[in-house]
């Protein structure tokens, strides 16, 4: 699903901020991205959703090499994925349910046939009340989940949220968990780049580890723990 | 309920707001150059087909009494010419006629010493043999004058040619003014809405996509320009052309357009609108290959 071999990447003509990245994520699974700020979570996130080149190494995802693909190409992995950004970035002039219903219309589908869809979402993470607001008298939480019910709409294979639960209670911050465990059950595969040991700790997936550039893992438990690296 | 609005706020933009005045002046530029090549152009039509097969045979001036043996000798050759159809001797009231609209009604033109005008109606192809009737002529009446109007018809064609020529030009400028407005504006939109362009990116949008939008946008406000400005073209060519009846002379272009020179001017806008659109659908897809 997800295949990096030897990849290095860096901002513009500033020194890599990854460097030798190698990992492969079977479908259907369930990894936990950890690592201080600063590490490059964020930036590991931008490879696979296509937001950025590597700068050397090969990217693999669903069987298609992502340097010699064609734009069209690219444009079809990428409706593939879904992603939660860490600064949820929503279309502000949009309503709440606009945004939520936007990849769908990206990929050219009827609108009629997904309001209901979009509107049972936006139920399920709780924001049945905000449906035709505009993102912007929403707060950081409710963004979020706004964020996150996009990221899903389309039932993406494979999941990628960057800091979900950044901005959200703990209550929240549960229910959205279970909520990719449940996607991860219907077999989308999920990656979560988070800060919180807690929530690490409470949902045993196994977590890849960003220091300094460089990645461990995947890791069965804390990377301090030794004996834990595989 | 179908999926609203655009994804991109392209209408909120000042730049955008501005755009369909400057498309209706474009518009309005282009429109007016090219009803004015219209009416040229027909004019000259009008100036050819009027002019072509005749010759005018002008005798100079002479006491009153002796002009009209001249101009009855003059008569006499050209009837007998090769070529010639028909031949009509103009009189005073004649002359002054073809010179009211440049001196106008009155008393003054019987005062004038008219010259004395032959009307000659010839053969096109291939014509009597011009130069040796007018040595004919001379010879006859020292003085005669043979016109051809071959003279003034070039000078005329080749000074309507070249006004065809800038109004060419104009048209020309307008299309480039048209261009480089909607790239600086698509390229204006661009920067404003990169945050959402670059989320629809993600979202796995196709460049074709993305450009729709802009596309979309310049199609409306072209449409919207484009009629403003045909307005004022429309109400501009109206009024000259109620100034040029007025006004009535045969050598005047008459601003006067058919039914085809109008359809011509209803194209403008389309064309400038179309014009709009597809440099907008370049100017973003160029745009979005520097995204990854
Ligand atoms: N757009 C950018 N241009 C240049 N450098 C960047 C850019 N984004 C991130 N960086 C740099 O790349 C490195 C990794 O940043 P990244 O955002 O991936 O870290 P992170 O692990 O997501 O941190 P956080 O937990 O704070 O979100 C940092 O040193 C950062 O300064
Ligand atoms: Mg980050």
């Amino acid at each position: 699903m997800v295949r990096f071999q030897n990849v290095g990447m860096r901002y513009g003509l500033g020194s890599e901020v990854l460097h030798d990245v190698n990992f492969e994520l079977r479908p259907g699974s369930f990894h936990f991205l950890s690592g201080a700020s600063g590490a490059g979570k964020s930036s590991l996130l931008k490879l696979i959703y296509l937001a950025h080149r590597p700068s050397r190494g090969l990217v693999t995802l669903f069987d298609t090499d992502v340097t010699t693909a064609s734009r069209n190409q690219l444009a079809l992995i990428r409706r593939r994925i879904g992603v939660v950004f860490q600064e949820f970035r929503l279309l502000n002039h949009l309503s709440v349910i606009e945004n939520v219903a936007l990849p769908l219309k990206v990929s050219g589908q009827d609108w009629e046939e997904n309001r209901q869809h979009a509107v049972e979402l936006l139920n399920w993470v709780g924001l049945e009340d905000c449906i035709d607001s505009s993102p912007q008298v929403l707060s950081g939480g409710q963004k979020q989940r706004v964020a996150i019910a996009r990221a899903v709409i389309s039932r993406p294979e494979l999941l990628l949220a960057d800091e979900p639960t950044g901005n959200v209670d703990d209550v929240i911050a549960l229910r959205l968990l279970y909520l990719f465990e449940e996607l991860n059950r219907l077999g989308t595969t999920v990656i979560i780049a988070t800060h919180s040991e807690a929530l690490m700790e409470r949902f045993a997936h196994p977590r890849l580890h960003l220091s300094e550039g460089a990645l461990l893992g995947p890791l069965t438990g804390p990377p301090t723990q030794p004996g834990f690296a595989s | 309920m179908s999926w609203r609005r655009r994804d991109l706020a392209l209408s909120n933009d000042p730049t955008q707001r501005f755009l369909p005045w400057m498309l209706a002046m474009i518009v309005y530029l282009a429109g007016l150059s090219l009803a004015g090549m219209m009416s040229l152009s027909s004019a000259m039509d009008r100036w050819d087909t009027g002019l072509k097969g005749t010759v005018t045979v002008q005798v100079p001036t002479a006491k009153a009494g002796a002009a009209d043996g001249a101009v009855g000798k003059l008569v006499g050759i050209l009837r007998k010419t090769e070529g010639v159809i028909a031949v009509r001797p103009l009189d005073n009231r004649d002359t002054a006629n073809l010179l009211r609209p440049w001196i106008g009604e009155g008393t003054l033109v019987g005062d004038l010493p008219l010259p004395r005008l032959i009307d000659v109606r010839v053969e096109t192809e291939p014509g009597p043999d011009l130069a040796k009737l007018r040595k004919t002529l001379n010879a006859a009446v020292p003085g005669t004058v043979l016109d051809d109007h071959k003279k003034s018809l070039n000078h005329l064609v080749s000074f309507a040619h070249s006004v065809e020529f800038v109004g060419a030009l104009v048209l020309l400028l307008v299309a480039i003014a048209a261009i480089a407005t909607v790239i600086f504006i698509t390229r204006t939109g661009l920067a404003i809405h990169h945050e959402g362009i670059e989320i629809l990116h993600l979202m796995g949008a196709l460049d074709s996509y993305v450009a729709g939008q802009f596309q979309g946008q310049a199609l409306e406000l072209g449409l919207k320009g484009g009629a403003i400005g045909l307005a004022f073209t429309a109400a501009t060519v109206g009024v000259l052309s109620h100034f040029s009846r007025a006004v009535g002379s045969d050598l005047l272009p008459k601003v006067e357009l058919g039914v085809l020179q109008w359809l011509a001017l209803v194209a403008v806008p389309i064309g400038v609108t179309a014009i709009a659109m597809l440099t907008a659908r370049i100017t973003v897809i160029r745009a979005l290959q520097r995204l990854p």
